[in-house]
């Protein structure tokens, strides 16, 4: 013991006297300096030569001992400055004794983690996220076809989880809320989905999912995914725009091309416009239509038999990615009416054929998407009762303009084939459709405050249609759980029968504060 | 006096300290400058033929509130060239963040293609190619501190050689592209880490970046702590690695548009 302590000892005073001795030369070197440019053979870098950082530092904050501390004071210097002589001779990393994972040294610091981490991912964990918010939009004018001002009015907790059983992957996501505009309680299941790769090349995903493809921006040519118009023009956050699907989603990707396939056993149709929180243009009435004269419709409801199939297919060719796209399935919002019952909706069949490209041009991204909507019920176009089949193309470009300003700007047209039989056969109480439908979209985005602030304006103008519907919306995140938000609905048209025209009295302002853990 | 106890004071000093380290003194040439560059950048951002790392990232504003975000990046050389590279970042937190992810496919000679995976949407959004000093992820990073500055972008002279650094000033080469005039590079001479960098604008420094803590994993020299300050508007950023590993097998089809719609799960730990 004696020995021990005396060496213990003889360390601790040679420590002293070196740690003295760097502080010593510190200390005096530091009103040295300035002036005494000439007493150090490299003065100016000793003043603002960096202090190594720990790890870099065992040889390091011994040469550099003397002549960093004076520059950068008290604060890592002269811990390390007195800590690194004494404990460990001339080893390589003895100041990070206590700052690092101490003595571990090199590979073992690395090593030691994976283990537990591994550990970590078999274990059971229960990895619960979500959000609670609430929202609420009012109307900014009157609607005489709703009894309400009140647009929106949700309180709403979602939960999500995610577990890894390798090689299963599974996902739940679930939405509960009291919507005070419907005046009822609602559960809302996301995601319930298991995704597994039986092969490498192979992935299998099914349940409950939300699915999107396709290049547009809020503009949906082949993107045959349920879509939640109600929410979108309520002012609800933009990811419940896509409502979820239950379907088999099968991907096979190789070196030529990958393969997507998309099968919806039941068919799921949008979550359209039908009076009971937005009301529209109703033909047969000859006005609008509300909570209390609901669209009364009639969908494709039988399992495996009224199914849906999309198809993708794509790769890349440099920069570029180039898909094909297939849709067999049903017009997702109501695509005709029957005649009995009297002008209930209905969802005929419909194909899409398509493609799209996209990629870097000049400093910004452009795409171009076209597809082919074939309306398998009525090819001729004679049909008074079903849609017409469809062209429909877009063209888009975004380009940063500025520092956190983005820009982009689409042209969307649908063009309908056989304009003469539907003039023809056109029931005269029914707004005349335009043979083109034109849309121009701008989106406009400003991050501001360390992007912790966005400013964002997407419009949707129609030139042919002569009417608008604007998206403004300010978000701002107040700190890491916290964020609020409000924005507006705005829809402008001339006539009452335009696409978004018909929705002038929705127009709405909303604002919501979310608490996501 | 005064002068005695200086000299005093430096000899004890010098003796007591070095011993302890100054191995790397022998050194045989000095490098020339573009090696000096090229290591340095090779040890900034391609060490390894991939690298995975779990990234914590505080940001503090000039009030002093502060913001975190928690990823996962994930990183393969595509060349041994220090040139092509692709980036995974899948991020942990924050909560209303969670599961986005952002690829990088970075290139030396042309602009990088860039994605983001919204997971609510299932939106794979291709991102315009941006000012590379443009705030990442709203902290005090821009892309470029994040993927790397093009070598040729500056013009680069070795302006001292002290017994620890390198001392490296570059100056742009199309001084209307970047906000500063001139930055500064600290390269410890050992192992080419960048240690520190001072960016300067009329005289002044204003932005400087620090490596606070190095470990080695792996063998390799590893920042495992670094901050980012703006001494103009105040604040700072840091960013903690911890979980580094390198030459992970990583496949090539890991930065594919198939991996961003369905993670590697196997990869993130999330």
């Amino acid at each position: 013991m004696r020995p021990g302590w005396r060496r213990i000892g003889n360390v601790a005073a040679t420590a002293v006297v070196c740690a003295i001795a760097c502080l010593a030369s510190a200390g005096a070197a530091e009103p040295e300096l300035p002036p005494g440019l000439d007493a150090s053979p490299e003065p100016e870098s000793s003043q603002t030569e960096p202090a190594l950082p720990p790890g870099l530092g065992g040889e390091a904050t011994a040469s550099d001992g003397p002549a960093l501390p004076p520059g950068l004071g008290g604060d890592d210097s002269p811990s390390e400055g007195p800590a690194l002589p004494p404990g460990l001779g001339g080893d390589d990393s003895p100041s990070e004794g206590p700052a690092l994972p101490p003595g571990l040294g090199d590979a073992s610091a690395g090593e030691a983690e994976a283990p537990s981490d591994d550990a970590d991912s078999r274990r059971f964990r229960l990895n619960l996220h979500g959000f609670w918010e609430t929202r609420a939009g009012v109307r900014t004018q009157s609607d005489r076809a709703q009894s309400k001002d009140l647009i929106l009015g949700d309180t709403r907790l979602q939960l999500k989880t995610q577990q890894f059983w390798d090689p299963v992957r599974f996902e739940a996501t679930g939405d509960v809320y009291l919507d005070a505009v419907l005046e009822e309680a609602m559960f809302d299941l996301r995601t319930f989905r298991f995704s597994w790769s039986p092969l490498p090349s192979l992935d299998i995903r099914v349940g409950r999912q939300v699915l999107t493809w396709g290049t547009g921006d809020m503009l949906f040519i082949n993107d045959m995914f349920p879509k939640d118009w109600e929410s979108y023009f309520s002012g609800r956050e933009q990811e419940y725009l896509k409502a979820p699907s239950d379907a088999l989603r099968v991907g096979w990707y190789t070196e030529a091309a990958n393969v997507e396939v998309v099968y919806t056993p039941q068919f799921d149709h949008d979550r359209f416009i039908r009076g009971r929180r937005i009301s529209y243009w109703n033909p047969l009435a000859g006005g609008h239509a509300g909570s209390e004269d609901q669209v009364d419709y009639n969908a494709p409801n039988d399992w495996f038999e009224d199914d849906e199939i999309a198809v993708r297919v794509y790769r890349t060719f440099g920069a570029f990615e180039a898909a094909t796209y297939g849709y067999w399935g049903y017009w997702k919002s109501p695509g005709g009416q029957r005649l009995l019952p009297l002008g209930q909706a209905r969802f005929p069949r419909l194909a899409v054929y398509g493609a799209s490209l996209r990629g870097p041009v000049g400093r910004g991204i452009a795409n171009i998407e076209f597809g082919y909507y074939d309306s398998r019920q009525d090819r001729s176009g004679a049909d008074p009762f079903v849609n017409n089949s469809e062209f429909r193309l877009l063209v888009g470009y975004e380009q940063e303009l500025a520092r956190n300003f983005t820009g982009a700007i689409q042209y969307y047209m649908e063009y309908m084939t056989d304009y003469g039989a539907y003039e023809r056969a056109r029931f005269f109480f029914e707004p005349k459709r335009d043979k083109n439908r034109h849309v121009v979209t701008l989106r406009l985005t400003k991050l501001l405050m360390n992007q912790n602030l966005t400013l964002s304006m997407f419009a949707y103008m129609s030139p042919s249609d002569r009417d608008a519907y604007l998206r403004p919306k300010a978000t701002y995140k107040v700190n890491d759980h916290w964020t609020v938000e409000a924005g507006a609905n705005v829809f402008l048209g001339e006539s009452d029968t335009s696409f978004f025209g018909q929705f002038e009295d929705n127009s709405n302002v909303y604002a919501g504060a979310r608490y996501s853990f | 006096m005064k002068f005695s106890w200086l000299m005093l004071s430096g000899i004890l000093a010098g003796l007591a300290c070095a011993g302890l380290a100054v191995p790397a003194v022998a050194q045989d040439a000095a490098p020339s400058v573009d090696e000096i560059v090229a290591k340095t950048n090779h040890m900034a951002y391609y060490q390894g033929a991939s690298g995975r790392a779990r990234v914590k990232m505080t940001i503090t504003d000039s009030q002093g509130r502060a913001r975190s975000k928690e990823f996962t990046m994930l990183r393969k050389n595509m060349d041994d060239q220090d040139k092509t590279q692709r980036f995974y970042v899948y991020f942990h937190a924050p909560a209303d963040e969670r599961g986005t992810v952002f690829m990088v496919h970075k290139f030396v000679d042309k602009d990088d293609d860039r994605w983001l995976y919204m997971p609510a949407l299932d939106v794979v959004k291709r991102i315009a190619a941006s000012d590379e000093r443009t705030s990442f992820v709203g902290s005090h990073f821009f892309y470029e501190d994040v993927s790397g500055r093009g070598l040729d972008e500056d013009h680069h002279e070795l302006v001292e050689t002290t017994d620890t650094y390198y001392v490296l000033k570059n100056t742009p080469k199309d001084p209307g592209s970047v906000e500063f005039d001139s930055y500064t590079m600290y390269i410890h001479k050992d192992t080419f880490i960048p240690v520190l960098t001072q960016y300067e604008k009329g005289g002044e420094v204003y932005r400087e970046s620090k490596a606070l803590a190095v470990e080695e994993i792996q063998g390799y020299k590893t920042v495992t702590r670094s901050m980012i300050s703006d001494m103009n508007q105040g604040g700072q950023t840091t960013l903690e690695y911890t979980s580094v590993t390198y030459d992970t097998d990583l496949p090539d089809d890991l930065f594919t548009e198939r991996r961003l719609r369905n993670a590697p799960m196997e990869h993130l730990q999330d």
